[in-house]
């Protein structure tokens, strides 16, 4: 007889997330993932100007705030017909401040949200209390790692001030607008950056890294633990040229399905609502989808629709991202497929945040201090657009449709509505509910297992239910 | 306390130290000032809200913050810093308010709709479902006090925003309003302190979360609950780029360095002190070429919308007239609701564009 096991809510996260688990003789047989905010993004954007998205589409999640201001101008360029008329000092300043972002927000997740599940915190409120649970790192090691945790603050602000240093403020930057940046180059920009970076990078290569591996060593087993689906999608990231979506990224776009890669065809995504409370029959399309709500729907589970890739399940993040790009790095680290695994997801984050500090260094002396990063736009009667870019936490994409210069249709599918979909159409289990299983759980009571898979996707649950609607049954069920 | 005077902690907080973070300022007398009896507890809870306010207080100059939140009070949760998950953490929650004088922090919109199921936040000891409005309205009832931090608990911010171009929407999809709306709603008579702003300066939430801890009485507030020391003036009126705008010299582009008014900027109805107050230590929307959008205002996002378009264009209830006439309606709007000791430095402000 299996045992039900509910956390709720789960912390650490951004957003608001419960899980429910199904475990038989110690492990998981079952998962499923609910979010619990909904908020109605899509339908408070219809009617606007095109233009107040960038902004607005901000406050979906205030963690990765700049990678949807960065998908709704990618659309908007999209859109307005600027994608090949960027400046190069644009382009640059977008990616500078998409990169600044991503470090603050891939040094929060390790230290501040997921080394509390490896970690023995001290004695401090709201640090504890934590589950009870195997914290194996040796005494000196967890020392070390909670005086890291205090100095990750003060690195993680750093990366916020050098992205202020463009964008104005961290959150609600300025820096990012359809057809550039507003942002001013000059060399005192370009030097303060530098500085700043430095110490960043210098962190991440002398701390962040040895402790991520110093988790691994110290955890080998969770290198087989939260395998997941082992399907992946990225939509790369960082522009190098004007050619938009489909142009010279620092991280290429690609698909990885049944052990072969492939090329990315965003034509292929769809979202399936069998196991959502949604009305069956809603085209799939971003362009097009527009939901009915069913909350009493018998077949429904979750709020999130069922993105699916040519009806495959994918993962998306770090691991999508770097796996696709063939690290060589998180090869070496993780021979074979250890890399998917929670140890997969920590070490191809702190990768990438290497990676991208390393290139931000170069991209800051591609700047021309005086030259133009913007260019007009103007907003047209009728256009759609498309704004597809890897966030920190994976595949984000927005799709724009404007009528009589006013937002009709507007449909933002995020990383972490891929990672904690729901059971698609076909009756496949979301990659976090496929990674749940398997799980071994010592102690029901104290589910630690649980919560270290959750948050090796680093979930995003402002981003993930910014869809859904009306009233969702209360669910009478539990146990421990 | 001994230390310092309110009086001189208002001057403080208002004070032009542009470059020096307020934490860090605040810091010796809020220990200085800290009871013998422990630090009081504070819980931190989130309703329809993106992390941004957290986010952005942790952006604070450090290692004030941590040692503020950490010896100064003693923060008992918080959804994105505690170690608990699941039961242990609602746990921790109901063992806090059961033993009283804890001050809360709310960020985050108020969803009333469906029931407040809209946004749950965990479940009881029997497995019942605990909505985000159950919860505070639990915990804001038994709280000595509660910040509202953000545009969204102040006023319902973006959550609350009309939809669909419906103007009579109000309140968004899920029935969205700030805290102190749903208390008036509940019956509910725990002072509330708003601290607006999308997200809110973290100078902003430590001084006024700060006065409180000192002087055990609200700061100075306007008829929106907002401190003065921080909210009492219009960005407009202070601008570093107010000379452009009385020269009639406005920005066609995003990167000329003038009056930003035909760009959108909604300075004119700001109460903002970011003129004088480093984001992130460095920059503010001005400086960066961002025309403000006003996210301080209680009607934030619907009076600021379109942001990209030039202000007579913008919906502002009852007010149809040039940029710099609106700036002064609601200039003095907003200085009505002033307490009165501030009035002579808000109309100085405005007609003298300097600081005292």
């Amino acid at each position: 007889m299996a045992t039900k096991v509910v956390v709720d809510p789960i912390t650490r996260i951004e957003g608001h997330l419960s899980i429910e688990c199904d475990v038989d003789g110690g492990k998981v047989i079952d998962a499923r993932t609910t979010g619990t905010l909904f908020r109605g993004w899509e339908l408070i954007l219809q009617g606007h100007d095109p233009r107040d998205a960038q902004d607005y589409v901000q406050r979906i999640c205030s963690v990765c705030p700049v990678t949807h201001g960065a998908a709704a101008a990618f659309a908007l360029d999209d859109a307005f017909g600027l994608t090949g008329q960027i400046p190069e000092n644009g382009r640059i300043v977008r990616n500078l401040i998409l990169g600044a972002n991503l470090l603050h927000s891939h040094i929060l997740h390790f230290y501040h949200l997921a080394a509390l599940d490896y970690v023995t915190a001290p004695n401090l409120p709201p640090l504890v209390p934590q589950y009870a649970g195997d914290y194996r790192l040796p005494a000196a090691v967890n020392a070390a790692a909670v005086q890291h945790y205090l100095q990750a603050l003060e690195i993680r602000k750093l990366a916020h001030t050098m992205l202020a240093v463009w964008g104005g403020r961290i959150p609600g930057q300025r820096g990012i607008v359809p057809g550039g940046s507003p942002a001013n180059v000059d060399t005192e920009k370009i030097v303060q950056s530098k500085f700043l970076l430095a110490q960043v990078t210098d962190f991440i290569d002398n701390v962040y890294i040895p402790d991520v591996l110093a988790v691994a060593g110290a955890y080998k087993d969770w290198a087989a633990i939260g395998v997941g689906c082992k399907n992946l999608m990225t939509y790369g990231g960082f522009p190098m040229d004007n050619n938009g979506w489909n142009g010279k990224r620092f991280y290429s776009n690609g698909v990885y399905i049944n052990g072969q890669a492939g090329a990315l065809d965003p034509t292929q995504i769809g979202e399936d609502v069998q196991y959502s409370w949604y009305k069956d029959g809603i085209p799939k399309g971003p362009y097009q989808s527009v939901i009915t709500p069913e909350p009493y729907k018998a077949a429904g589970y979750t709020w999130l629709k069922s993105p699916r890739y040519d009806g495959n399940v994918v993962e998306v993040g770090p691991l999508a991202k770097l796996w696709i790009n063939n690290n060589a790095t998180l090869k070496s680290i993780l021979p074979g497929e250890a890399a998917f695994s929670v140890i997969g997801r920590h070490a191809a984050r702190a990768v990438d945040c290497s990676n991208v500090a390393h290139a931000m260094a170069d991209w800051l002396m591609q700047l021309t201090p005086g030259g133009p990063t913007c260019v007009p736009n103007e907003v047209p009667q009728h256009a759609e657009g498309m704004g597809i870019n890897d966030a920190e936490r994976g595949a984000l994409g927005h799709w724009i449709v404007i009528d009589n210069w006013k937002i009709q249709i507007y449909n933002a599918i995020v990383p972490t509505t891929w990672n904690a979909s729901p059971r698609d159409d076909n009756g496949q289990p979301g990659p976090m509910e496929q990674a749940l299983v398997g799980t071994p759980v010592a102690d029901v009571n104290n589910p630690i297992e649980l919560v270290r898979v959750v948050r090796s996707f680093d979930p995003c649950l402002a981003c993930a239910i910014h869809l859904i609607t009306p009233d969702r049954k209360v669910r009478k069920f539990r146990v421990y | 306390m001994k230390g310092l005077s309110r009086r001189d902690f208002l001057k403080l907080c208002a004070g032009s130290a542009a470059a020096v973070s307020l934490s860090e300022l605040l810091l010796p007398h809020l220990l200085e000032a800290a009871p013998a009896s422990g630090n009081p507890p504070a819980l931190w809870i989130q309703g329809a809200s993106c992390t941004g306010c957290s986010v952005s207080l942790l952006d604070s100059e450090q290692p004030a913050i941590a040692t503020i939140l950490t010896d100064v009070i003693s923060l008992k949760f918080h959804p994105n810093i505690s170690g608990a998950s699941g039961y242990l953490a609602t746990k921790v929650i109901n063992d806090t308010a059961a033993a009283g004088g804890f001050y809360l922090v709310v960020e985050g919109s108020v969803p009333t709709g469906a029931n407040g199921m809209y946004c749950t936040v965990g479940e009881t000891e029997n497995g019942q479902t605990i909505t985000f409005v159950d919860r505070l309205a639990d915990l804001g009832s038994k709280a000595a006090a509660v910040l509202a931090v953000g545009t969204c608990a102040s006023f319902g911010g973006i959550p609350a925003a009309t939809y669909g171009g419906n103007p009579t929407t109000h309140g968004g999809p899920t029935g969205c309003m700030g805290v102190l709306e749903f208390f008036k709603q509940k019956g509910i008579t725990t002072p509330v302190i708003n601290v607006p702003g999308c997200p809110p300066h973290p100078d902003w939430m430590v001084g006024s979360l700060a006065h409180v801890l000192l002087y055990k009485t609200l700061p100075p507030m306007d008829q929106y609950h907002r401190p003065t020391m921080f909210y009492g003036r219009i960005l407009h009126d202070n601008c570093q780029r107010r000379q452009y705008f009385d020269n009639s010299q406005f920005a066609k582009m995003f990167s000329e360095p003038y009056c930003l008014l035909e760009l959108g900027c909604k300075g004119p109805f700001a109460a903002c002190d970011s003129y004088k107050r480093q984001w992130n230590g460095v920059s503010s929307c001005i400086l960066a070429n961002g025309p403000c959008y006003a996210c301080t205002d209680m009607n934030f996002p619907d009076g600021s919308s379109p942001i990209y378009q030039r202000y007579p264009d913008v919906k502002l209830p009852d007010i149809d007239a040039s940029a710099d006439a609106v700036g002064v309606t609601l200039g003095a709007a907003v200085v009505l609701g002033m307490a009165a000791h501030l009035v002579g430095n808000a109309v100085n402000g405005r007609l003298g564009h300097k600081e005292e």
